[in-house]
């Protein structure tokens, strides 16, 4: 069946069945950012953004499903050349190791800052619980949260030329 | 992991969903949130041949008080109880349950009604809503029937749903003053299905023995389970560690686990009770009564 779904502000027309997982649709329309990790909605290195302030793991809904919803990947975050705070503040950070997980972490951390632009560091923990980092860098994926949430909250450009 | 194929019905109202399912009977699956059924899809444990899709129905996403009820529609969000400030304030335990249910990012999509009608041995929402005496909205081609919650949870991963029903809703009693109730849970992480879980629901009346009360312990038997003689135990009694202490026991007593990578069965039965009692003593702390 012939399925059209947004992603990242851009209407794709893609062939799928029904079964066809979102996160496949999303890869075979040529957008590997968004990963396939356990394939068992545990790791949520496939988390993408839906309709802007909620996530889901993408193994776990049906492209079908996504009509009519906006859908937005890690490839959908930086505006040009210009990483969007949550970019740049893992790079920063040095909030990856082999960086599998770090796709689904930006995603899920980018709904956590839509409900929460100021969340403590346990906040940042529990918000995060779904996302499995197997290299275990925690520390400093929390430390990189923390610091998108501060330059997502001050006057745009203010933090980035730190 | 692919599912096996399907046919995919995405109907626009409520009386076309229910034609679907009259038509397909148990062949036909609804998906409303679908974080337990399309894992179940994927690994093949399931494998309907028709999927009726709600999520494009009208109206089923409400959460309202009403009549003395909390009425949950089938499109709730997990999410949807878990960041409302109301419900954090006044219904205790449904708050609790709604902070551990899955992992934060699951939660953005499964519903509630969807946990109850999957109704895995495992299912916390199931326990709360034994705990706190929860009715099933259930509408099908003949009318609209009204089900308390132990009578729609009929066994592992079924309930009393006929074919051609769909369950529309669920209630909760509004908690008065006197009312409040805690979720304990062990996980080995998060995402896991508990080790072990207990809710609790407890009403006291003015002079500050026990009107009623409610536990439901899950993730111990073959489907979650209301603890009958601990219920009785505290009904009418003034709180105390010794009564606490007994009702939970009761717990352990009908807890009837499968040893896994989890724990024993002993071990899970132990925490059942240890459970029921962390929760007892909870709910009581929130409703200001220090127990000697």
């Amino acid at each position: 069946m012939e399925i059209t779904l947004n992603i990242n502000g851009t209407e794709k027309k893609l062939n799928v069945e029904p079964r066809t997982l979102l996160v496949q649709a999303i890869r075979d329309a040529g957008l590997t950012g968004t990963h396939i990790g356990c394939d068992s909605s545990s790791c949520g290195v496939c988390t993408v953004v839906l309709d802007g302030k909620t996530a889901v793991k993408s193994c776990t809904m049906f492209a079908v499903q996504a009509e009519g919803h906006s859908i937005t990947t890690i490839e959908g975050l930086a505006q040009g050349d210009k990483l969007h705070p949550l970019q740049q503040a893992f790079h920063d950070q040095h909030g990856l190791q082999c960086g599998y997980c770090t796709p689904g972490m930006i995603m899920a951390a980018y709904v956590l800052l839509q409900h929460n632009p100021n969340p403590s560091e346990e906040e940042i923990r529990f918000g995060l619980s779904g996302n499995l980092c197997r290299c275990t860098g925690y520390q400093n994926i929390v430390k990189a949260v923390q610091q998108a949430a501060q330059m997502l909250q001050q006057p745009t450009g203010a933090a980035a030329d730190d | 992991m692919i599912p096996a194929a399907f046919e995919y019905k995405r109907p626009m109202s409520l009386e076309e969903a229910i034609d679907h399912l009259a038509k397909h009977g148990y062949d036909a699956r609804v998906l409303a949130g679908g974080q337990s059924l399309i894992p179940a899809m994927r690994y093949r444990l399931a494998q309907p041949g028709v999927l009726v899709d709600i999520n494009k129905l009208p109206n089923l996403s409400y959460l309202s008080e009403e009549g003395g009820m909390l009425r949950i529609g089938a499109l709730v969000r997990d999410t949807d109880v878990e960041f409302n400030k109301d419900i954090q304030h006044r219904y205790h335990l449904i708050s609790d349950v709604s902070m551990v249910v899955a992992d934060p990012i699951v939660r953005y999509r499964g519903t509630v009604v969807g946990s109850l009608c999957h109704n895995d041995p495992s299912g916390d929402w199931a326990a709360a809503a034994i705990a706190a005496r929860a009715q099933m909205v259930i509408k099908g081609k003949n009318g609209t029937r009204v089900e308390p919650i132990d009578q729609f949870l009929v066994d592992s991963f079924a309930t009393s749903l006929g074919e051609g029903e769909l369950a529309v809703e669920v209630r909760f009693p509004t908690p008065n003053a006197l009312t409040s109730g805690a979720y304990e849970k062990i996980e080995r992480k998060v995402g896991d299905y508990a080790t072990a879980a207990a809710a609790v629901q407890l009403e006291l009346n003015p002079d500050g023995t026990i009107k009623e009360a409610g536990i439901g312990i899950t993730a111990v038997a073959h489907m979650p389970l209301r603890v009958v003689e601990g219920e009785n135990l505290l009904r009418g009694q003034k709180p105390s560690m010794e009564l606490i202490r007994a009702a939970a026991e009761e717990a352990r007593k009908i807890a009837d686990p499968t040893p896994d990578a989890r724990g024993s069965a002993e071990y899970k039965k132990d925490m059942a009770r240890v459970l029921v009692g962390r929760g007892l003593l909870k709910a009581l702390n929130r409703l200001g009564v220090a127990v000697a």
